[in-house]
């Protein structure tokens, strides 16, 4: 535990000193990505010790002036899962920032941002760490408002300021939804430790409404932060604003701190009713389809990434879902396949997400955009960053021999199970393996589409603007971190046997039972994924070689370069190339009614027709429908109360006066004979008339 | 699995491998005759492999290496795919619960690789089957899962695991006086899918020269010698398993051995001979059309689906 507060002060004292160091900015860009490596590194050890032993840490206290109880924090299974995940990328993240901010050198401060930087890190470390109510909440409270002047970091931009003040409300009316849930929760119990918390319901003193009220609650609370479908609206606009490793840092695993959120919330709470998988099933299905359906209209490549962690937090919400019901019917076999796929797809997210994200930004920082429909050709002018970005999104569609495959089977595995189950009734068992099956096939189909798109787009055919011709690769620095990853979507796909051993004790806290049945569910699940590691060998074996055939056949041959077969065209240009508007196009038509596609067409008409031209502009439905028009409804219901601020002084202290002298009526009981008065006049009802 | 001991279960995948070409003459044949013509030599395919496999390549500057690895990694996936499908008497030799999920997702890599090098040659038309492939096959993928899952569940139920071999061998015709209208609704579905997957008319049509109505064909137009023999040999066997896969669930397992595999045999190229008729027969759907007919065969699996849990 000493190892993971010297770590959180490395990572504090590393950002202060960047600051301080603040005018020469290399060194203040040195610095602070040092410490940001250094601090993660050396809180990754007992991370690391905790995931191979498999048994936690003692909880560490101190008794500090902070009301409501002590500074008190743990290493369980269940926290060392996300702490790896956290500390990995950030080691990763940071190490491309140097590369990536260093061209901002010249013109901003370089201490500031690594210091919001490496308090984000420490944040979600103490947030997975936290073994208390106050202390959770203002690690969550650290975690949003340096995210927050993270994602501002480019504040000259208006689109980016308005970006921040979407993310922060949102931010806030989740931390909202938690402090209600800690608040209540502690009403029933001695403090605000989560030991006394899970005693509390224990010793049955929670309701089963008072339960529902709380899972609500964290619902909603995490779920804001998660990205579960309505509460999404500010990923899209927050990622693409924040510099591209702090959106790598924040999709890869910031909003998994909601995930994280949700399971503690959940072993806290006890054993769930059925109507709670219910509901994330569907919060995933809707999260999963929509978010990848709104993916594939996006013309910005950050915001397409964006509305992918949405879909992808939808198939992690579907595994846990299928957890909780298996859980509620008493079936382990398919509560450990339904969370142990979850919690897979967490890790296996951060990694190809992360790398999908820093690809973005080696975009924008070698091209200067991020209008797919203005790139074009990019692998041959960054080589090793379109190769890391295609292993990326290989990854991410769910494709054998890739790591999204692993844990999207996890969930199907434990889809097919529930057709099994004789704990579910059989009409639910089959409507959640029709669900389940038909959502995932869905979702994997779209994401294809999608990917083929950004990648196809981006990176492959003719470059479609100057400025994509000239695009540059980036350097050594930003070009490691891609490689990393990308090496961890293929290792993380192969490593099966070390992945399951080291998921045992986290799915042991989260279901509260013994490693041993852990063990025996997950065994259900390693004879097919040995196979599948045995196919995907297979694979990889066979690339390599009809690879090696081809090669042997095309030796003595004639090998010509030409132009495109353009179908008997000799001059196609750039612009004739499909662009990713016109590559979805088909697909936006068939589910238009969910898309709300806005066409502007202007067609060429008459005998001497003037420029043409066609936008198209897909809306989020949730964003302009739900949020703009109910916070229309609020501010109206607000703007109802503008008549007490008029700006006379003299009034506002009368106000402030007047408010003294209610309090303190209150307070010296006064309120008591005010009650007594009305029992008076109660008592005495014919004297008034 | 009662045969196995009698069969190599590596049968499956040198049948696949040898005559999967040979579903493509067969089908050409059954078109020539409908034409009144006398048509191409059934072993015509393999004759055009060798030619192209014999043959140079050309490039076009504006591809990648992307554009190169097409071909070989959709033929890789295919081929491990191979791996994963019983036929007739025979285990398929990799089987495992829930294998006919990877089976899916196999065919998703090829088409992921196959899509990204039409969008590597910065052609219009590769660009417009790149679009059409991508919007049909995420239509036709939930259909091809949740059909198989219904057929795996009527067959091995609550028992075994789904897996491929499982439900290969426990179609009987006690099952079809059983659950008929289940595998009835499977068999159209998965042969729709086939007919979308392996790109046939009524949803695209392999032979026209007309590149603005194709799907499939469109998008390998640069291809060329060894590259085009790969993906005309893995497109072959993308019918072959999906023929087996049909036939798998249609005819049920024969008491002898051999006579289950003769019938395996005749089943799949029969299928072909349908195919074939219902290329003469039918005219190419508007390709508006061709999402209501997935969406149908997703439809009927659901329904097969429903009918198999209530019954």
């Amino acid at each position: 535990m000493s190892l993971l507060l010297l770590g959180l002060g490395v990572l504090i004292g590393g950002g202060l000193l960047a600051v301080v160091a603040g005018r020469w900015a290399r060194s203040a860009n040195a610095l602070g990505a040092a410490s940001a490596v250094a601090g993660s590194g050396i809180a990754a050890v007992p991370v690391a010790g905790v995931l191979v032993s498999g048994t936690p840490l003692p909880d560490f206290s101190w008794s500090w002036n902070v009301p409501f109880g002590a500074f008190t924090i743990g290493l369980d299974p269940l926290s060392a899962w996300f702490a790896a995940a956290i500390l990995g990328l950030a080691i990763l993240a940071a190490v491309y920032g140097a590369g990536y901010l260093a061209h901002h050198a010249d013109r901003k401060l370089l201490g500031p941002p690594w210091l919001f930087f490496n308090s984000l890190v420490a944040a979600m470390l103490l947030v997975v760490a936290a073994r208390q109510g106050v202390l959770f909440l203002m690690a969550w409270e650290g975690m949003a408002l340096t995210s927050y002047f993270l994602v501002t970091f480019e504040d000259e931009d208006c689109s980016v300021r308005e970006a921040g003040r979407i993310y922060l409300i949102a931010s806030h009316l989740g931390a909202a939804c938690l402090l209600l849930f800690f608040a209540l929760f502690a009403s029933r119990a001695s403090s605000l430790d989560f030991t006394a918390l899970a005693a509390a319901r224990a010793a049955g003193r929670l309701g089963e409404t008072l339960a529902g009220v709380l899972f609500l609650l964290a619902l909603v609370g995490f779920g804001a932060k998660a990205g579960f479908m309505p509460l999404h609206v500010w990923l899209p606009e927050a990622h693409p604003a924040a510099p591209s490793h702090v959106s790598a840092v924040m999709s890869g695993v910031m909003i998994k701190t909601g995930i994280y959120g949700l399971l503690r919330a959940l072993t806290l709470l006890g054993p769930p009713p059925a109507w709670w998988g219910w509901v994330l099933v569907a919060i995933g299905l809707s999260s999963g389809v929509l978010g990848v359906l709104f993916a594939l209209a996006q013309h910005d490549l950050k915001r397409l990434l964006a509305y992918h962690s949405v879909e992808n937090i939808g198939i992690i919400a579907l595994g846990l879902g299928v957890g909780l019901l298996g859980l509620s019917a008493g079936s382990p076999a398919l509560a450990v396949l339904g969370f142990g796929g979850g919690l897979l797809h967490v890790l296996n997210h951060a990694i190809f997400k992360g790398l999908l994200f820093l690809g973005a930004g080696a975009v924008l920082h070698g091209a200067g955009t991020l209008q797919q429909d203005q790139l074009g050709g990019l692998l041959k002018r960054m080589p090793l960053t379109g190769a890391a970005f295609l292993v990326g999104a290989a990854a991410i569609c769910g494709l054998p021999p890739l790591n999204g495959f692993v844990s999207e089977f996890l969930i199907y595995l434990s889809a097919l199970q529930a057709f099994r189950e004789a704990s579910l009734a059989t009409s639910s068992g089959s409507v959640l393996a029709l669900a389940t099956i038909g959502g995932l096939a869905l979702i994997g189909g779209l994401a294809a589409a999608c990917f083929t798109k950004s990648l196809g787009i981006v990176f492959l055919g003719e470059p479609r603007t100057r400025s994509a011709a000239e695009a540059h690769a980036p350097g050594w620095l930003m070009t490691i971190p891609m490689l990393v990853l990308a090496a961890g979507c293929l290792l993380a796909a192969l490593a099966v046997r070390p992945l399951l051993a080291g998921l045992t004790p986290v799915l042991a806290v989260v279901l509260d039972q013994p490693r041993g049945a852990i063990a025996r569910g997950l065994a259900a699940a390693e004879g097919p994924l040995s196979a599948v590691v045995t196919a995907s060998l297979a694979v990889l074996a066979l690339i390599g070689l009809l690879a090696a055939i081809r090669r042997g056949l095309l030796r003595s041959r004639e090998v010509q370069e030409g132009a495109t077969w353009d179908c008997g065209y000799a001059a196609p240009t750039a612009r004739m190339q499909y662009t990713s508007t016109s590559f979805v196009q088909p697909l936006a038509d068939f589910f238009a009614p969910v898309l709300r596609t806005h066409k502007h067409v202007h067609e060429p008409s008459g005998l001497f027709p003037d420029a043409a031209s066609a936008r198209t502009h897909h809306e989020d439905v949730f964003l302009s429908g739900l949020f703009s028009r109910s916070y229309r409804g609020l501010s109206w219901l607000l703007s109802r109360l503008h008549w007490l601020q008029h700006g006379r002084l003299n009034l506002y202290v009368l106000y402030i006066a007047l408010t003294l002298v209610i309090l303190l009526a209150w307070q010296f009981g006064l309120g008591e004979w005010f009650d007594q008065c009305a029992a008076w006049l109660a008592a005495r009802p014919t004297r008034l008339f | 699995m009662s045969h196995a001991n009698e069969f190599s279960s590596f049968f499956p995948a040198v049948f696949a491998l040898l005559l999967a070409p040979l579903l493509l003459g067969v089908i050409n044949r059954t078109k020539a005759a409908f034409g009144g013509r006398c048509g191409p030599p059934l072993l015509q395919p393999y004759y055009d492999l060798r030619k192209l496999l014999g043959k140079g390549a050309v490039y076009s500057r504006t591809t990648s290496w992307v554009f190169r690895a097409g071909p070989i990694v959709a033929l890789a996936a295919t081929v491990a795919a191979v791996l994963l499908v019983p036929f007739g008497p025979c285990g398929a030799p990799l089987h495992f619960a829930g294998d006919l999920v990877l089976f899916a997702y196999l065919f998703g890599l090829a088409r992921f690789f196959t899509v990204a090098a039409a969008l590597d040659t910065g052609s219009a038309f590769e660009g417009m089957g790149a679009s059409r492939e991508v919007f049909f096959s995420a239509l036709a993928e939930p259909a091809l899962l949740l059909g198989l899952v219904a057929v795996a569940k009527a067959t091995i139920g609550g028992a075994g695991g789904f897996e491929l071999t499982g439900l290969h061998q426990h179609v009987s015709g006690a099952l079809w006086l059983d659950a008929g209208l289940v595998l009835l609704f499977v068999a159209v579905a998965l042969f729709l899918v086939l007919l979308a997957e392996c790109s046939r008319i009524p949803v695209d049509d392999p032979n026209t020269h007309l590149e603005l109505t194709m799907i499939h064909e469109v998008m390998v137009l640069d291809h060329g010698g060894p590259d085009l023999a790969y993906i005309v040999y893995g497109a072959a066997l993308k019918l072959w398993l999906l023929s087996a896969l049909v036939v798998s669930v249609v005819v049920p397992r024969a008491p002898h051995p051999w006579l289950d595999l003769g019938v395996s045999l005749a089943s799949v190229f029969g299928l072909a001979v349908v195919i074939g008729v219902v290329e003469s027969s039918m005219a190419r759907l508007r390709l508006t059309r061709v999402p209501q007919l997935l969406v149908g065969a997703a439809v009927l699996a659901v329904l097969a689906l429903v009918l198999e849990s209530h019954t």
